[in-house]
């Protein structure tokens, strides 16, 4: 279910000062970074949900785009907007996937996309931010945050750790509980390419 | 207290028609939850419970078959031959071994599944899958195993209890009456015949 839309790390980069905090990856200015920037399809979208006992599904959604836009002197404002195919979702086992898209998770033949647009963008860090948006999926629309880390930047290219927690009650996905969690785990890796 | 060995003791009983119903409820909710048009939601439920009351009927089963072990053997009612009593008794022993060995088969099912998924009976208690190899066709293989199995069970099932309606309604004897638990039968025949 779901996704989340990572964009916004790009924003808490920019907004710090190079010089405050200790990052792993050198944090652009604000100014260095601002731009609009293209999700590449290098990114990628996992996602797990646990199960009792141990273990759980894990999978990731092989078709998705989008694009955000860091805001020059105005991280709060940047935009993520985001989208995946929920018919390209694949965990490695035929069966679950089709069980995945059926009209018991996805629905994929009546709702084909599911999408995050973002309306705030806090930093919580030199080089982190929690982006709080809309996503959308089968029909059910719902505010929902991710928190994004800055990993990579090179100029051209910034990229993102994107993680968040989805209910998937609240999309009507709710299928498989308690067996499998109401909580879908996303850990997603975005890349921009500035365009 | 000395029970009557021409009589089956209530934990017997209770535990006859339990398992009885749970099979039977079972071989139902199989062949239903298997129907390809199901709603896959609603196919995921049924699956669920049929593996919840599968592992109840297994441990009724071995319940069953400890206390068979333990209680005193019931007398043949009167009038049985050998041949009749043993098959009888066969067929006892089969469908007692078939009420462990189809929910075993169904265990077998979930465990050897490469989709891993957990038997959480009722919700409430993690059933840890058997440590057997997964594979698609081992699961195929015990999915078939477990289906020969409840229906084999179900046509014993039907001579089981034609037999036993042959000993009420023909014989006139206490064959079905003391599954049931109720008073000796030879009696109301003896009146009725002395009426008569």
């Amino acid at each position: 279910m779901t996704r989340k839309t990572v964009l916004f790390a790009a924003l808490l980069v920019a907004a710090s000062l190079p010089q405050i905090g200790r990052s792993a990856v050198e944090v652009p200015s604000l100014a260095e970074a601002a731009g609009r920037y293209a999700i590449t399809p290098g990114s990628s979208i996992a996602f797990s949900v646990d199960q009792v006992g141990g273990g759980g599904i894990r999978g990731r959604f092989r078709e998705f785009s989008g694009t955000f836009n860091l805001k020059a002197g105005d991280l709060s404002h940047s935009m993520v907007n985001f989208e995946l195919k929920p018919e390209s979702v694949t965990t490695g086992q035929d069966r679950i996937d089709a069980f995945l898209r059926s009209g018991a998770v996805f629905d994929s033949d009546h709702y084909d996309t599911i999408s995050f647009r973002s309306n705030r963008v806090q930093q919580t860090g030199p080089d982190s931010a929690r982006i709080t948006g809309t996503l959308t999926a089968k029909g059910h629309s719902m505010s929902e945050s991710f928190d994004v880390k800055l990993t990579a930047w090179t100029g051209r290219k910034i990229a993102f750790d994107v993680s968040g927690r989805i209910f998937r009650s609240r999309y009507a996905m709710d299928v498989g509980t308690p067996i499998y969690s109401n909580v879908v785990q996303f850990d997603m890796m975005i890349e921009g390419l500035r365009s | 207290m000395r029970r009557p060995a021409d009589r089956y003791d209530p934990l017997t009983i209770f535990l006859h028609w339990l398992i009885a119903a749970l099979i039977l409820g079972l071989i139902v909710l199989g062949f239903v939850m298997t129907m390809p048009s199901l709603d896959p939601t609603l196919q995921f439920s049924l699956f669920q419970w049929h593996k919840s009351f599968g592992m109840l009927a297994l441990l009724l089963a071995v319940v069953r078959s400890v206390h068979s072990l333990i209680r005193v053997r019931v007398m043949p009612v009167a009038g049985m031959s050998r041949l009749e009593h043993l098959a009888a008794r066969g067929m006892h022993h089969v469908l007692l071994a078939l009420a462990i060995a189809i929910p075993l088969a169904g265990w077998l099912i979930a465990s050897a599944s490469p989709l891993e998924i957990p038997t959480f009976a009722f919700n409430l208690i993690v059933i840890p899958h058997l440590p057997v190899p997964k594979s698609d066709a081992a699961e195929a293989w015990w999915t078939t195993v477990h289906a020969v199995l409840a229906y084999s069970t179900l046509a014993l099932v039907f001579l089981h209890s034609g037999a036993a309606l042959y000993h009420h309604y023909r014989r006139h004897d206490d064959v079905l009456t003391r599954m049931v638990g109720a008073r000796r039968r030879t009696l109301e025949t003896s009146v009725r015949e002395t009426r008569s």
